[in-house]
């Protein structure tokens, strides 16, 4: 097929993927990723280290060349005309890619000056990021002396210098403390709200599901499942008890003694001694430990949660990977 | 190519204020050059002689150019320590010129080398070295020096891109580096050595540029009776060198940074 990339660039679309494939050696990182991001909206891309989630990522920023397939962002092909996608995508990877021999706002007053905005235009918009991130009280500061949190927060200002149409963020929020946590969604969706279209890889399913208008959930570098937040949920979500038992050989009877409450796949963990329960909603949890003790099993702990991403992977892939994991 | 420049001087500015921030970067090509002056011109200078000249007249030159030699050191490290960190990723994903990152490292390091020239010259001003040339031959001398320094810098940019870590560079620059500037007649001339090392250090390239130094400034070279080729033709062998470095050096160094930051 043959686009036009300058018609396509007035199309509505933020990102757009089609049969995106990246090989290394003989190991397929990712394969067949098909996306279609509005602009304006928010994708979230979930998956476990090694899923495909950043080379999906650099594909799209143009740090990598995709094997198969091809991608636009904000409608430019991002392998012939990388130079125009990056003039209007920004970008925070995993790995704040600040300067620490700089101040916060030399680092900002630096990545201005390489989007190529005047001196002092660079200048001025360093400092309403660095008032925008909280980070006006240590502009001055060499950026070695940055706390994990002040450093991600810099290297998110960094990626907004330009005013993005595209964002794209690799795990944003992992290793901040909740408080930053929130502030950076808050800052986040200010920024949707604006027209920017948001591409954010996370592990957290609840990070997702706070931001996220849509979601692809990637396994071994292939989509597993995608849809909104609410219908993975209500798929493969709802409530969970753990139950950790004092030997792992009691595992199949309390799956067994537990089944009148299953709703779902149960998965075990024989090396935690532990099984998870995907339960009906309203099951009690003193319900669950009396029918544990009529089956005369003694349990470690059992406790109530909410689902997580591993719960999702493994109510997709089944047990086969638990028992993977096991081995 | 004005995006070009532009994007160079923002990458130069940044490598100036880590210079800025951590002035030890600077160390290995003013503090140790000055070191050096001192330490043979009042330590060894006593026992070395020059048949041509005083030993002082004749250390500058060599001081000079190991000096310039070591300036592999400042943009391996750097490159490697950028490249490490991640920060070179964060350029990719800039509109910026390509090879614009590795033209500021240069210039940068350019820069920098300027200074650690003057900073050469004072002190052998200060220890008794003078010029006794005409300024043609003494611009032609300090031009000669930049144009090694230039060779050497993309030396160091090939090693900053091809070596995984900083420290990596450091001790490979000092395993090479030091027995080549002292094999050579850097800082004591080749009459005293043993046939086989005056063979050698004949046809070291350093004995040729600092024999062209010496010669441009009208210093003391203390050159054997019939010396080898290079040292009879010094300048030529001199330029001929710091070419065929950077010939070598800047593709090398262009494909190396390339390759690491293919995705």
């Amino acid at each position: 097929m043959v686009y036009d990339n300058d018609v396509r660039g007035t199309n509505k679309l933020g990102v757009e993927a089609e049969g995106l494939g990246k090989r290394y050696g003989d190991l397929w990182a990712l394969r067949d990723l098909d996306l279609a991001v509005p602009a304006g909206s928010v994708f979230g891309l979930l998956g476990h280290n090694g899923a495909g989630k950043t080379t999906a990522l650099k594909i799209l920023t143009t740090l990598a060349t995709p094997t198969t397939g091809r991608a636009s962002v904000a409608g430019h092909d991002v392998v012939t005309h990388g130079a125009r996608v990056r003039a209007c995508i920004g970008v925070a990877g995993q790995a704040a890619t600040v300067d620490g021999l700089l101040t916060a706002r030399a680092n900002l007053v630096m990545v201005g000056r390489l989007y190529h905005l005047s001196p002092a235009a660079a200048r001025a918009r360093a400092d309403e990021l660095l008032a925008q991130l909280e980070l006006a009280d240590v502009a001055t500061k060499l950026v070695k002396e940055f706390s994990g949190g002040m450093k991600r927060r810099l290297d998110l200002a960094a990626s907004l210098v330009a005013r993005p149409q595209v964002l794209f963020l690799d795990e944003p929020t992992t290793g901040l403390d909740p408080h930053s946590r929130n502030s950076l969604w808050d800052l986040l969706r200010a920024q949707v709200k604006a027209g920017t279209t948001l591409v954010l890889t996370t592990q957290y399913l609840e990070e997702a599901d706070r931001l996220a208008d849509h979601i692809a959930v990637l396994d071994h570098g292939v989509v597993a499942a995608q849809g909104s937040p609410a219908e993975l949920k209500a798929r493969f979500g709802g409530e969970r008890i753990a139950i950790t038992l004092m030997d792992a050989a009691a595992i199949p009877r309390a799956a067994a003694a537990l089944s009148a409450f299953v709703d779902g796949v149960v998965v075990e963990y024989p090396e935690a001694r532990q099984v998870v329960i995907p339960v009906r909603t309203g099951t009690r949890l003193v319900e669950v430990v009396r029918a544990l003790d009529a089956a005369g099993l003694d349990a470690h702990d059992v406790h109530r949660r909410e689902v997580t991403l591993d719960d999702v992977f493994l109510a997709i892939t089944r047990r086969e990977r638990a028992v993977k994991e096991a081995a | 190519m004005t995006t070009l420049v532009a994007d160079s001087l923002v990458f130069a500015r940044r490598n100036i204020a880590h210079i800025r921030q951590v002035p030890e970067k600077l160390f290995d090509v003013t503090l140790q050059p000055i070191m050096f002056t001192l330490l043979f011109a009042y330590v060894f200078g006593g026992v070395i002689a020059i048949h041509d000249g005083s030993y002082r007249e004749y250390l500058i030159g060599g001081v000079m150019v190991q000096s310039l030699a070591f300036g592999i050191m400042g943009p391996a490290s750097a490159i490697a320590t950028d490249l490490r960190e991640g920060v070179v990723d964060r350029f990719r994903t800039l509109p910026t010129v390509t090879g614009a990152y590795l033209t500021g490292h240069v210039l940068a390091e350019l820069a920098a080398i300027l200074i650690a020239i003057a900073i050469l010259s004072l002190s052998g001003l200060i220890v008794g070295w003078r010029i006794h040339s005409d300024l043609p031959h003494a611009l032609a001398g300090y031009a000669l020096l930049t144009y090694f320094a230039f060779a050497m810098i993309w030396l160091g940019t090939w090693l900053g891109v091809t070596v995984r870590t900083p420290d990596a560079a450091q001790g490979l620059v000092f395993l090479v580096m030091f027995p080549m500037t002292f094999l050579a007649s850097t800082f004591v001339p080749l009459g005293g050595l043993s046939p086989t090392l005056a063979t050698i250090a004949s046809w070291n390239p350093i004995s040729a540029i600092t024999a062209a130094v010496r010669e441009l400034f009208g210093n003391p070279t203390g050159m054997p009776a019939d010396p080898a080729w290079p040292l009879q033709h010094p300048v030529i062998a001199a330029l001929g060198w710091s070419t065929l470095v950077l010939l070598i050096a800047v593709p090398l160094a262009l494909r190396g940074f390339r390759r690491r930051t293919a995705g």
